[in-house]
């Protein structure tokens, strides 16, 4: 039986704001990601990105814009990444069982990459312990 | 009059009989501006009696023949079958569960649209004579009074077919056509509604919907609305 009106639980916002933030962060990601493209690719040049490219863009007096537009490019991407492969799982995966085990083991997988790139990005320091250097 | 031979694939599908679908064919002589209606009669009465087809007004208003022709869903009564070369294959819509041949069951189509509750709400005394509209308040929802509840769209979007739960976008054109007519009074109701997690937002604009009307209504335009209805609201 369909509710009436009447009766349903009030909805919320949460449908209404992860559209818009969708719509938002997409924009954003636009600017962001060919930005970011260009100046890896054309600024700096990609044989050239070693440690210590990261070490002058991380640190001294644009290190905090640059670890604000790195994080903003990170969880963009992974959201919208993540989000995309959600709906293609459920473009095939048509048991309602199997769409929730893909459903949280991807937004586990997002979580578990998120985390892993704000905590370094957060915590880094020229002269942290690190086997690459 | 001049008959031309044209090859008709239909998807079949008898439960009583068929464990899955299998595709009839046909040739028949039709006359290139008859309609791909008439191609199916000159089938069921010439060459297969047993083809289970729905149809009523014959004249594009009923909205019950509404099928899958050559992977596009449109009313059978509404094209010619001069605008389809070589031949012609005809799907029952999709999303639904088939009862036999072209024929699917619309019980959960009439479901979502009794959802959004469709029908006029206003508790205060009606007035004397008609409750009164201007002119450019008609206009708001012009285009949503159209729909004929053929299903066309919803079972052209994939979003529908991936997810059975959603709305889909008939029952949205129908809550538009209410919510935004300036004598109702349900708006906020339907709008709450349509803000849950099977409405308006699994909207992914793909626009199958408006390519399907055979009304010509902007259906994607009439969900865009509701969504930006739903926005401004909140600010
Ligand atoms: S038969 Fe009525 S719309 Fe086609």
């Amino acid at each position: 039986m369909m509710r009436t009106a009447r009766q349903r639980p009030p909805t919320g916002s949460f449908q209404v704001m992860s559209w818009l933030f969708m719509r938002v962060t997409g924009l954003l990601l636009l600017v962001i990601a060919v930005f970011h493209m260009f100046w890896m690719h054309f600024i700096i040049g990609v044989e050239k990105i070693d440690f210590n490219t990261i070490v002058s863009r991380w640190t001294g007096p644009h290190g905090a814009f640059w670890r604000l537009f790195d994080v903003m490019l990170l969880t963009f991407a992974f959201t919208h990444g993540i989000n995309g492969a959600t709906n293609v799982a459920d473009d095939y995966i048509t048991s309602r069982g199997w769409r929730v085990v893909t459903r949280t083991a991807l937004w586990i997988l997002w979580f578990a990459l998120v985390m892993m790139g704000l905590w370094i990005i957060y915590t880094f320091r020229p002269d942290m312990p690190t086997p690459f250097k | 009059m001049v008959l031309h031979a044209r090859h008709l694939k239909i998807k079949r599908f008898n439960p009583e009989k068929d464990t899955k679908p299998w595709w009839g064919e046909y040739d028949v002589e039709v006359q290139p501006t008859d309609r791909v209606l008439d191609a199916l009669h000159e089938v069921k009465w010439h060459h297969d009696g047993s083809l289970t087809l729905r149809r009523s007004c014959a004249h594009g208003i009923c909205g019950s023949d509404a099928m899958r022709i050559n992977g596009h869903n449109a009313l059978a009564c509404k094209v010619l079958v001069k605008e389809y070369k070589g031949t012609i294959t005809i799907e029952p819509l999709l999303g639904f569960k088939v009862l036999k041949d072209l024929i699917v069951d619309m019980d959960p189509f009439f479901a979502k649209y009794r959802s959004v509750m469709p029908y006029f709400v206003n508790d205060e005394a009606p007035p004397e004579r008609e409750r009164l509209q201007l002119p450019e308040q008609r206009d708001r929802f012009d285009d949503t009074t159209k729909c004929i509840l053929c299903a066309a769209c919803t079972t052209s979007c994939p979003v529908f077919w991936s997810d059975t739960e959603y709305v889909g976008p008939a029952a949205i054109v129908q809550a538009h056509r209410f919510i935004f007519d300036s004598r109702d009074q349900g708006k906020e109701q339907r709008l709450e509604i349509l803000n849950e997690k099977s409405g308006v937002w699994k909207c992914r604009t793909i626009f199958n919907c408006t390519e399907a009307c055979p009304r010509g209504i902007e259906v994607t335009r009439a969900i865009g609305e509701v969504k930006q209805e739903l926005l401004l609201r909140r600010f």
